[in-house]
């Protein structure tokens, strides 16, 4: 597992009924990309995120498949519909099969 | 300020030659590859989508690019000139707002930074950006 | 004091083209920056006194920095940087050493809005000009009885640096260069303005005569270190300010003092005089 993958997402604490709110995630990760070479000229094996998915009260909002040129720590700001009130999962799953997870609730009125 | 710098107009534009020069395709074939894997190959239309990319990026290692695509099923970013052309594909599911992504990429030069969209009907659009990437000099 | 350049017309050439550059201070006027909607930053200054003219009006290094860049240290979120003030969080709330205790045992992260903005400054005790890194140095062995202190540019002493900062944002930087502080301060402006290196190239030659101006591919600032440590996009992590004067003077292909040398602590206080009427932007984000 690559050391201190903390996750951390910002959705608004309310919305209206219907309204499409900006979600934002980033996750502490190298995101090594397996094309450097260490200081002995040997390659630095890749090892990143490569999916990150978002739902909304178990509806999908956004799945992504995330390639070596995605930058470190993953940054992703995206739009989701809100019709009740409800929670976010978010998932992400690293090359070497370790899952992170977070969740935000959002009051819909 | 110093003003008894001398420029050698001539190096001056080697240089800059040398930095701003052709950009990269690392590979036309992975390209050609890559977007293959997502349209089969079908015609693309340039209109209903944009990709917001700076015209110069401050550091490849991060550049902040957004890409929406009103009504899109799916968003494929690639970029031309890296070792791989693949950066990313966006899926958007029934609770998506709208059909758009900001994120932040890895460039290794200056290239083009493309984004393909595939639509519910099947149809495809494409928009391109060149994006010039510096590549320091003193900044350690 | 200015060592000679012996090397004559080809380190001038070099120069030239190195300095091939846009044009004198290209600054975007009338920016502002005010972060998470609240903290009012002043990035653009008249000169502190003891600049003595060399310089009419300081800049922070934000304004140096393209649009997009400088979009990203506007909100906490959207700024990196702050993964790591998270970990250092952590941190602060971990025992450590053999006195059992945390930083939080004696210390709430408020307790530093004023720090960072003051520092480096004299401490009465040791008899010496203080970092931020040494103050912590210090609480863990003498206080804490950690027998290995944070390293002083490990991970996690940047990280706990730039909460520190973090917490003293939007304060206006105001260093002591006078009283006891006085002698470590001119010791930093001779270092300054000294040239180094097979370019022979002082601090200055960049960031007092030709901030605005490229060097390659690099936009020069003033080198304030006001957002220190700061998010580098290249090296997408924080980075600490005697790390940035090591990579500076490396670039001038000069051994460099080591990070936490009182050389560099004495620059540290004369380069961050240099910036006193400028607010503390750390942890910025810079390219």
């Amino acid at each position: 597992m690559a050391d201190n993958v903390t996750p951390r997402v910002r959705v608004p604490r309310d919305a209206s009924a219907g309204d499409s709110v900006s979600v934002r995630t980033l996750i502490s990760h190298p995101m090594e990309s397996g094309v450097r070479r260490d200081g002995d000229g040997n390659i630095i094996p890749r090892q990143i995120i490569n999916r990150f998915t978002c739902e909304f009260n178990g509806e999908n909002v956004i799945d992504v498949t995330l390639e070596p040129a995605i930058s470190t720590n993953p940054y992703f700001q995206f739009e989701a519909i809100v019709n009740e009130t409800g929670t976010f999962q978010f998932t992400w799953y690293d090359d070497d099969g370790s899952v992170y997870e977070e969740t935000a609730d959002i009051t819909v009125s | 300020m110093d003003v008894s710098r001398r420029q050698f107009v001539g190096t001056g534009l080697v240089a800059a030659a040398a930095f701003f020069g052709l950009p990269r395709i690392a590979s036309a074939e992975a390209l050609e590859d890559a977007i293959n894997a997502f349209t089969s190959g079908a015609d693309t239309a340039s209109d209903g989508i944009t990709l917001i990319a700076p015209e110069i990026a401050e550091n490849g290692n991060t550049v902040p690019i957004e890409v929406d695509a009103p009504g899109a099923a799916a968003i494929m970013l690639l970029a031309a000139g890296n070792p791989s052309p693949d950066v990313a594909t966006f899926n958007f599911g029934p609770a998506a707002g709208r059909q758009s992504v900001s994120t932040r990429i890895r460039l290794a030069g200056e290239q083009e930074v493309i984004a393909f969209a595939r639509m519910p009907d099947g149809s495809f659009k494409q928009a391109r950006q060149n994006v010039r990437v510096t590549i320091g000099g003193c900044g350690g | 004091m200015t060592k000679k350049t012996l090397l004559g017309g080809g380190a001038i050439g070099a120069l030239a083209i190195l300095f091939a550059g846009v044009g004198v201070a290209d600054i975007d006027e009338e920016e502002s920056l005010i972060v998470n909607g609240e903290i009012e930053m002043i990035t653009e200054a008249a000169a502190p006194d003891h600049l003595d003219g060399s310089l009419s009006t300081i800049y922070s290094g934000w304004r140096f920095r393209s649009d997009e860049t400088q979009a990203i240290q506007a909100d906490d979120f959207d700024n990196p940087a702050f993964i790591f003030v998270d970990q250092a969080i952590t941190e602060f709330n971990t025992v450590m050493g053999s006195e059992g205790n945390s930083c939080a045992s004696c210390h709430s992260p408020g307790d530093f809005e004023m720090t960072r903005s003051t520092y480096p400054q004299w401490d009465e005790e040791r008899g010496e000009v203080q970092t931020v890194e040494m103050q912590i140095i210090e609480c863990q062995t003498e206080r804490m009885g950690m027998e290995e202190p944070y390293a002083y540019d490990a991970q996690v002493m940047r990280n706990m640096s730039a909460l520190v900062s973090s917490e003293g944002r939007g304060q206006v930087v105001n260093v002591a260069i006078d009283g006891p502080a006085q002698s470590a301060w001119e010791e930093g402006r001779e270092i300054y303005y000294t040239r180094f290196g097979q370019l022979e190239l002082s601090c200055a030659n960049c960031h007092e005569q030709n901030y605005g101006n490229n060097i390659r591919a690099d936009h020069l600032s003033q080198g304030m270190i006001n957002g220190f440590p700061t998010y580098r996009l290249k090296q997408a992590n924080l980075v600490s300010v005697h790390n940035r004067f090591r990579g500076c003077i490396r670039d001038t292909r000069a051994e460099t003092f080591p990070v936490g040398s009182p050389e560099f602590v004495a620059l540290e206080l004369y380069v961050q005089s240099r910036a006193n009427g400028l607010t503390i932007e750390g942890p910025a984000v810079r390219n």
